[in-house]
């Protein structure tokens, strides 16, 4: 199929739809990585199988009224990864979710629901009630789908179901009925801000890479989503990644660039594989490479696959990832917009960023800007993780409070644990307590707590999180993945976590808490790059939080998560002990006593806490206590 | 001295990205893809090939997590210690396939080159947390018990 001008692209849009028409039953088998992990492509295949041949169905065409036709496609991320994997048979206007699909119940899918019409009850989606449409359950039900619009209802690799959804409409108005100027005022007025944490007016960024005065420019999408614990980048890449290449293609246009570059985190193999079919989907129709649509535009695509470094997801270290060097950032100014890859001119936005743009511009400024709040209009993905009842991908306007998240969408903490704090933002980020539920979440609004949305990274934490730990754990990470380039970062961070490791092993001082302080306001206020800006983040969040936390390490030696492995007490009961003398022979430290015969006893001040004793006991006569 | 196929690999990789300075990455990445680690010998090729200097070369190989100089296991296993798999007790899993394999903070590779055992910060699946990748599939919900399960089925189809 080519689609070499307006005309052909309006013909697509009427084969797609005749396309569409002719299914009379669509089994959307879910293809993220979460339901691919939990064996959907095992469903996927069962289903084609025995699909395949089936009398009164055909995958195809109907050579007579009375057989259905069938078609069984992948899909992205439908959200819910907790009760995966997860397959809807839309029939018509009626779509029907089904939960922890196994390869073996398809065949009853099939004779009851496909053949029937008949729902098959204990394939449904329970809580509480028991949900027949996605639209439904409350999880879906209480999201705003725009970026993730497509996940869940169409075939990620088809151009052909892209364009049914209203893709490529977008393009055509920007390219025939629009000036570049214009495509750039639209995205100003509509206030969409970048969704890879920092927040920067999009159109301010394009007008920028729009009047410089070198004729080469370069568009360049953010895909290193390194942020443990985020996935929203990658859902969006792997479930619906002609959207995101339609937003690039509008920035190129609106900027006057001809090359446009992906760059994708080296752990989303599948993500990667998406987004390189869909590029040679589109050069084969003509739809990337020159005189777009006959017109005078002319954009090509590549993607760089990332190779480990987290440092990439800032701009001058990822554009110098692209050029094949080491990805180090650099002192700006001259910032990205003025001197980016290559040297050219550089408009850098994220994945969701421009996933975003199609519906800016075919909906409209005013469309984009009634959803979300005055200062960060329009949605934001976040995914949600953690000790929650419903982990998942979800998409909500700006300002949507931690309550609504947590408990309308999340369905509460799992297994009747109590709130703690949710962290949010990655490493770079903090954390909101109970205090905080009610704050609209928005680029602004979480500032004021230490935290920042970031990318959308949102864990839960229960009371068997340890905070001491996790800010522990977020250092560990900034520490590995600092460049090494500026001093604040690379000494400060290593600085920081050895006291935090000191705090964790029970060798804490109080002095240690203030000399975190000073580090965090040293590496915050002199690093060189955002990384290092940010790495003190979850450390000055938990110090105000959950101070106390801190104190009990260091005072009682006490985990309250029972988290520390170093603030654990290894006691022998004496009333189980038989005298065996296995555990002191075991002992690495010399620190348990007892006679033969007799019950032994450890030494709490000789003791390391290792665990040896416990794992050599054949009485289990030692027990933890914190 | 590594076999003439190497080399044909790496010409074969310089082809498609092109004898450029900015395919370094690229290539390395399809050759480690292809043979599962970077021998230094085939770097040094690369590298004069595209026109950079050796130790540019072995700057960007070494700067980037994922390039190993060190040959890996049959199976690549990944464990995953991102935030959501760490609050949900990863490391556990972890420290369950350091025992099982005898491999720890400076051993990665079991002598029968059968595993090589890495941890990442996330694998983009932690719904499913704790998560592992092996050779590139993601096994979700992992306990100490289900990987050292994993690893001894894998280890069972060897031999």
């Amino acid at each position: 199929m080519t689609i070499a001008s307006r005309e052909d692209l309006q013909r697509a849009r009427l084969d797609a739809d005749r396309e569409m028409k002719k299914q009379d039953v669509r089994v959307l088998v879910c293809a993220g990585t979460g339901c691919v992990a939990s064996g959907s492509e095992a469903v996927y295949e069962e289903f084609r199988n025995q699909l395949e041949g089936r009398e009164g169905i055909s995958l195809s065409f109907a050579p007579h009224e009375h057989t259905k036709v069938a078609a069984v496609c992948h899909t992205g991320c439908q959200g819910i990864c907790e009760i995966g994997p997860l397959v809807r048979i839309q029939s018509g206007d009626q779509v029907i979710q089904y939960v922890k699909v196994q390869p073996s119940d398809v065949s009853a899918i099939i004779m009851r629901t496909i053949l029937h019409g008949e729902v098959i009850d204990h394939l449904l989606y329970h809580q509480q009630a028991q949900y027949v449409s996605p639209d439904d359950i409350p999880f879906i039900a209480k999201q705003t789908r725009v970026v993730l619009s497509n996940c869940g209802k169409y075939e990620p690799d088809s151009l052909s179901e892209y364009i049914y959804s209203g893709g490529f409409s977008a393009l055509e108005k920007a390219l025939f009925d629009m000036t570049p100027q214009q495509v750039i005022e639209e995205v100003s007025n509509s206030g969409l801000r970048g969704r890879g944490g920092a927040g920067f007016p999009t159109g301010r960024k394009w007008s920028q890479v729009a009047r410089q005065k070198d004729p080469v420019r370069y568009v360049v999408c953010n895909g290193d989503e390194g942020d443990p614990g985020a996935f929203m980048d990658g859902s969006v890449m792997e479930g619906d990644p002609y959207k995101m290449i339609e937003g690039m293609m509008i920035a190129a246009y609106a900027v006057g660039a001809q090359e446009g570059y992906i760059y994708v985190r080296a752990e989303y193999p599948l993500s990667v594989a998406r987004l390189r079919e869909a590029i040679r989907n589109l050069e084969e129709a003509g739809l990337l490479g020159s005189n777009i649509l006959g017109s005078s535009y002319s954009f090509r695509l590549h993607i760089n696959r990332g190779a480990g470094a987290f440092v990439c997801g800032e701009g001058s270290a990822l554009t110098a990832s692209i050029e094949g060097k080491r990805g180090m950032p650099r002192v700006k100014p001259p910032r990205t917009v003025e001197h980016g890859l290559w040297a050219r001119p550089t408009v850098l936005n994220n994945v969701e960023t421009y996933a975003n743009v199609p519906r800016i511009i075919t909906d409209g400024a005013g469309w984009f800007r009634s959803i979300g709040s005055e200062n960060s209009p329009g949605t934001k993905t976040f995914s949600l993780t953690g000790a929650i009842q419903n982990t998942g991908l979800i998409e909500v306007p700006m300002g949507t409070t931690m309550r609504q998240i947590i408990y309308d969408i999340g369905g509460g903490i799992k297994d009747g644990g109590t709130f703690k704090a949710v962290q949010i933002g990655g490493p770079s980020g903090g954390c909101l307590t109970e205090k905080e539920l009610d704050v609209g979440l928005d680029f602004e609004s979480v500032k004021k707590y230490d935290a920042i949305i970031g990318s959308g990274g949102m864990v839960v934490l229960n009371q068997s999180s340890c905070m001491v730990e996790v800010a522990r754990f977020f250092m560990g990470f900034t520490q590995r993945e600092s460049c090494g380039k500026c001093t604040p970062c690379r000494e400060g961070t290593k600085r920081m976590l050895e006291i935090l490791q000191k705090i964790v092993d029970g060798r804490g001082e109080m002095s240690d808490l203030d000399e975190l302080e000073d580090l965090a306001q040293m590496v915050r206020s002199m690093s060189l790059c955002g990384l290092g800006k940010s790495a003190p983040l979850p450390v000055i969040s938990t110090l105000h939080q959950f101070r106390d936390e801190y104190v009990e390490h260091i005072v009682d030696k006490r985990c309250r998560a029972h988290v520390c492995a170093k603030l654990r007490r290894f006691i022998i009961d004496p009333d189980k002990c038989v005298g065996c003398g296995k555990c002191a022979r075991n002992c690495p430290a010399g620190a348990i006593i007892g006679a033969k015969k007799m019950p032994h006893k450890i030494v709490t001040d000789a003791c390391i806490r290792c665990g040896s004793c416990q794992e050599n006991c054949a009485f289990d006569a030692i027990y933890i206590e914190y | 001295m590594l076999e003439q196929s190497c080399y044909d690999l790496a010409d074969r990789c310089i082809a498609k990205h092109g004898a450029k300075p900015s395919s370094l990455i690229p290539v390395m990445e399809d050759i480690q893809d292809e043979l599962r680690y970077l021998p230094g010998e085939l770097l040094s090729y690369v590298a004069e090939k595209i026109g950079v200097s050796e130790a540019e070369a072995y700057g960007v190989a070494t700067f980037y997590e994922n390039f190993s100089f060190e040959p890996k296991g049959k199976f690549e296993i990944k464990c995953c210690d991102g935030t959501a798999c760490h609050v949900k007790k990863g490391i556990a899993v972890i420290e369950a396939l350091q025992k099982e394999l005898g491999l720890g903070k400076d051993k990665h590779t079991t002598d029968d080159m059968l595993f090589t055992l890495e941890t990442v910060s996330c694998l983009g699946a932690c719904g499913l947390a704790p998560t592992m990748m092996v050779n590139g599939k993601v096994h979700p919900r992992m306990t100490p018990d289900s990987a050292v399960a994993l690893v001894r089925e894998l280890r069972g189809e060897e031999s």
